[in-house]
This record gives structure tokens, sequence and C-alpha cells, in this order.
């Protein structure tokens, strides 16, 4: 059991009056890990988070969670899964662990079991200085690790957190962004963002979705890989702008070069070398042999933000040749 | 069971929670002593054929209560979780659409009957209070309370179904005030447009909630009123659950 998916979703589709919210969704989830889902406002994150929580049901398709089916064996499908909506509503007029324990309860945990999970939650979610204070007074940070607690109370084996650092100051940010992660290998965890640097710190797996749709699905880095293929080696070297471009010239690795004057005595050169070749030692030898001197050496690559960029825009142009 | 438990002890203690349970009670309390006190006075010095419990819990104050309170302690049930959005957190527990809307008609139920309470200490209070001892007669008043539980159970429900269709608490409260006021007033309608042998008149007085009480101040406990509370609260809570899983057509 211990690689089977925690996740599996197939051709999961959501329509609402005169829109498709959710287009054909198909991806796994294994257990154990951290995967971010991410995509622009509206692009169906929510839509597709509710349907796995069992909240909406779905026009057409299935999901499996835990292999359970989210439509005809939902009950046991909600007992597996920790959900904090967006937004994170809370019982305002609730005090912190009364809260807790009131969702504990409701979610079927015994009263010496509750107990027990709420201590470790409010400890586990840095809660223990506000656990006697009223919801509806405490900030937006505590406010959303309250919704994470919740979301954890019960140990479910997945938890799905939608938009959980949305408006927050960035102190707060690294904290939830640090309990997240803390969360790795207990529990499988799907996080739905539009901040992409988010995913890049937290996840093991982007899932990048637009307009409904899976644009694509891997590990950051080798989501950076398919598109960057190396990108370019920066090099910032003193030595004469003559010498450096017949060097650049002699060396087979690399494809592309620019040189431009720096501070100094130094010269910045752009590289680009071949496709699957890290031209970096090899630089630095040349400048060895050369008795340059070298002061910068480094690979600029593409971010994940440019990928987004990439893919979203390329599906935009596509869509509109249709 | 565990699920449902909770989840009626939370409903309740969100209504002590709020201003608007205490406002509720408040103005229960004293609209309620009021007419304990017209009736006191109507008594002083007075023989009357009617029972006493006719006499309170027949009288406009009553229907004041019951039509103006309702809706307020429903109000909240279903429309400000949909407001706040922690129906959602609420439904992706693990609780069946049945379990909530049970629960959330039983702490309305609980806080509505709770408020009743204090109408037991009439007799004592006028035991304590009149010259002469007075046997004030304990079957129609608790026969009285059962009739006023009753409709406690209809007006509930009625209002946890005007709930279930709204976000505003302000549009749940018209609403179940409406309900509430359709079904008291039927029977004057009919009383002024229908002639009262015929069908027609027989039927929308069985409907209306008014004269269903008559016989429970009365001291009597008729299987007819039982079945009809009873009937009437199932179909408005039937009614809730079906918006409730309505959810899962669109």
């Amino acid at each position: 059991m211990e690689n089977s998916p925690m996740i599996e979703v197939d051709d999961l589709t959501k329509r609402y009056a005169g829109q498709t919210a959710v287009d054909g969704l198909t991806f796994e989830v294994r257990k154990g890990e951290i995967v971010g889902l991410l995509g622009q406002n509206g692009a169906g994150k929510s839509t597709a988070m509710r349907m796995l929580a069992c909240y909406l049901p779905a026009t057409s398709g299935s999901a499996r969670v835990a292999g359970f089916d989210i439509f005809t064996q939902a009950d046991e499908v909600r007992r597996r899964i920790g959900y904090m909506p967006e937004n994170n509503p809370l019982h305002d007029d609730m005090r912190v662990r009364e809260y807790l324990k009131f969702r504990a309860r409701l979610k079927g945990l015994s009263r010496a079991e509750s107990r027990a999970r709420v201590d470790i939650v409010t400890e586990q979610c840095g809660l223990k200085d506000v656990h006697k204070r009223i919801i509806g007074h405490l900030s937006k940070g505590y406010r959303q690790r309250v919704g994470i607690a919740d979301a954890l109370v019960h140990e479910p084996e997945l938890v799905i957190l939608d938009e959980p650092t949305i408006g927050l100051d960035p102190h707060q940010i690294r904290s939830v962004r640090e309990l997240i992660k803390s969360m790795a290998g207990n529990h499988t965890v799907l996080i739905s963002t539009h901040i992409l640097p988010e995913v890049e710190m937290t996840c093991n797996r982007v899932l990048i979705i637009d307009e409904g749709r899976v644009l694509a699905i891997d590990t950051p880095e080798n989501l950076q890989r398919s598109i960057g293929e190396g990108g370019q080696v920066i090099a910032e070297i003193a030595a004469t702008q003559e010498e450096l471009e017949a060097c650049w010239q002699q060396t087979g690795e690399i494809s592309e070069y620019d040189i431009s004057a720096a501070e100094g005595d130094f010269f910045r050169c752009a590289l680009t070398p071949l496709p699957g070749i890290d031209v970096r030692p090899l630089i630095y030898d040349i400048v060895k042999s050369n008795e340059w001197r070298l002061r910068e050496l480094s690979h600029s690559r593409y971010s994940l933000e440019d990928i987004f960029f990439h893919l979203t825009k390329a599906d935009r142009e596509e869509g509109e040749v249709y | 069971m565990q699920a449902y438990l909770t989840l009626v002890r939370r409903e309740l203690g969100a209504l002590f929670n709020s201003f608007t349970g205490y406002v509720v009670m408040a103005g229960v309390l004293f609209v309620m002593g009021s007419g304990f006190a017209f009736t006191l006075h109507n008594h002083n010095n007075h023989a009357t054929s009617q029972p006493v419990t006719e006499q309170l819990f027949g009288s406009p104050l009553f229907w004041l209560i019951i039509l103006i309170a309702s809706p307020m302690i429903t109000m909240r049930s279903f429309a400000f979780e949909k407001h706040t959005g922690t129906f959602e957190t609420l439904m992706t527990a693990p609780i069946s659409d049945l379990q909530v809307t049970l629960a959330k008609f039983t702490g309305a139920l609980a806080f509505f009957a709770l408020i009743w309470l204090p109408v037991f200490a009439y007799p004592y209070i006028v035991s304590v209070f009149s010259i002469e001892s007075i046997e004030l007669g304990a079957g129609p008043l608790f026969a009285s309370m059962l009739g006023v539980f009753l409709i406690g159970c209809v007006y509930m429900a009625a209002g946890c179904f005007a709930s279930s269709l709204t976000r505003s608490q302000l549009v749940a409260t018209l609403a179940g005030f409406g309900i509430g006021m359709t079904l008291f007033l039927l029977s004057s309608i009919a009383r002024l447009e229908i002639a009262q042998d015929t069908w027609q008149f027989q039927a929308l007085t069985q409907i209306s909630m008014l004269d269903h009480l008559d016989d429970f101040t009365r001291g009597i406990i008729d299987t007819r009123h039982l079945v009809y509370y009873v009937s009437v609260t199932f179909l408005f809570l039937y009614a809730t659950l079906k918006v409730v899983q309505a959810r899962r057509w669109k």
C-alpha cells in the first residue's frame, strides 16, 4: 500500500451553467507528497479542491482519495481529509480551543482523543498563547493557523489547503510555509496558490492549471529544465574584449556569447552553452590557465514564473487560433 | 450521533454567544410577563369560566411572541453559516445532510423550549401572592406547555427552512415571518371569505395554526392536533433537507 496513490483524479469536469470551471482534470498524487496547485485566479483551483473535499459534485469524471470514490464513498473520504477552504471561514464567536475541540468532536474523535489532539495541533501550529482568545479578535496570521490546526486535528491522511498564505504579511507567510513543510512525510498535502515562489519553496511537485485544464505536472526542477534547458551562464572576467571573444569562439561547448563592459576592468559575458552541458568548471579552467581574474560565475535559470508565463501564454495563443 | 450532538450543542451555544439570543429572551420574558400580569388583573375579583391557561395562551401577546421571536431564533441557523462560509467546513466534515438539518432544528427548538421555562413559575407566583389558597390545575398548564412546544416545533422547522434558502439573515427572518404569519392567518381569511359549511372552510381552518392550540390550553391533548403539528414539522424539515441537498444538483 506504500506506493498506492493518495489522490487519483481521472477526467474530472465541473460545468456551471454556461461555463466550464474544471475541464477534464487528470492527475495523481502519491502518499507523503506536497503538491502545489498553481494557477491564476479563476483557473479552477478552488473548484477542483471543493470537489476533492466532497463539497461540490463533479459533472463528469471520477476521483479517488485514499482509494475511496469522492462521490459514492464521500463519508469515508471526508473522514480522511483535512480541508481548509478559501478565505478560511471560522466561527468568530468561539474561542480557539473551544473551536478546535468542537471540530474534533464533529469529525468523530472521542472526548479523550480530541483533548489530546487539540493539545498537539495547538502546539504544532503555534497557538498556545492564544488558545483562550476569541477567534473574531485574532490577527489574520493566527486565524490562518487556526484554520490549518482545524484541518490537522483529526490526523487526516490528506490535507487540502486552499490559498493558505493569502493576505498574510511576509513574516506570517514564512511561518505558515514552515508549518506546511513540516507536514511532509506524515501527511499528503495539496495546496493551491497563485504565488509562484511559494510553490518553489514548499512543494515537491507542481500542477499548473489554466482555464480548468492541466498544463503541466512535474517537479519544479524538471519544469525548469524542460523549457530552460540550462539557461545562461554569466561570468565577469577581467581581460580585454578581444581576448575574451577569441576565447569563446574557440570553445566548442559554447554556442552563443555576448560580452558587455562592466565596472572596472571587467567584462560581463553571457554565455549560452550547448544543451546538457555545465560549462562552469570549463570557464574556471580557462580563466585559471590565462591568469585572468574572475569575480562572478553564476547560472541564471528560468524561474517558475517564466515557465508559468511560457505555458499559459502558449495556451492562450493556441486558443486564439481556433 | 456524536457529530449530531456536538452540532446541537454548538447551535445552542451560538445562540447564547450572540446578542440576538439575549434580545429574544428578554423580549419574550417581557411580553409573556405582561400577558401574565393582564391575566391576573382580569381575574382580580372577577369570576370567569375560562381556564387561566386559555386566557394566557389565547391572547394576541402569545402569538406576538411566536410570530416574531421564532424567525429571530432560526434566522442564523443556515443563512449565517452560508454568509461567513463556515457552511463549507461544516459540510466537508464527516456529517450527513440529515444530521446537519436535524441538529440545526434541535438546537433552535432547545433554545425555544428554554425561553418558555419561566412560565412554570407563574402558578407559584400566584399561590404566594393570593390571599386565599388557590389550587391551580397542573394538567392544563402542562398540556398548554406541550402545545407551545409543538407550535415551537412547527415554527422552528419553518424558520430553518426559510434560513436554508438564503445567505442573508434579514431575508431569512422576513421569509420565516411570512411563512409563520400565513399559517397563522389562514383561518381568519377563511372566516372572512368562505361560508362555514363548505369544505374549503374546513380545510383552511384545519391547516391554520390558530385553532389547534385551544384544546391544549383547556387541558385536552387531542391526537388530531398532535398529528397536525408533527406532520407540518416533518414537512418543513423535509423541505429543508432537500434544500441542503440541492447543492449537489447544481
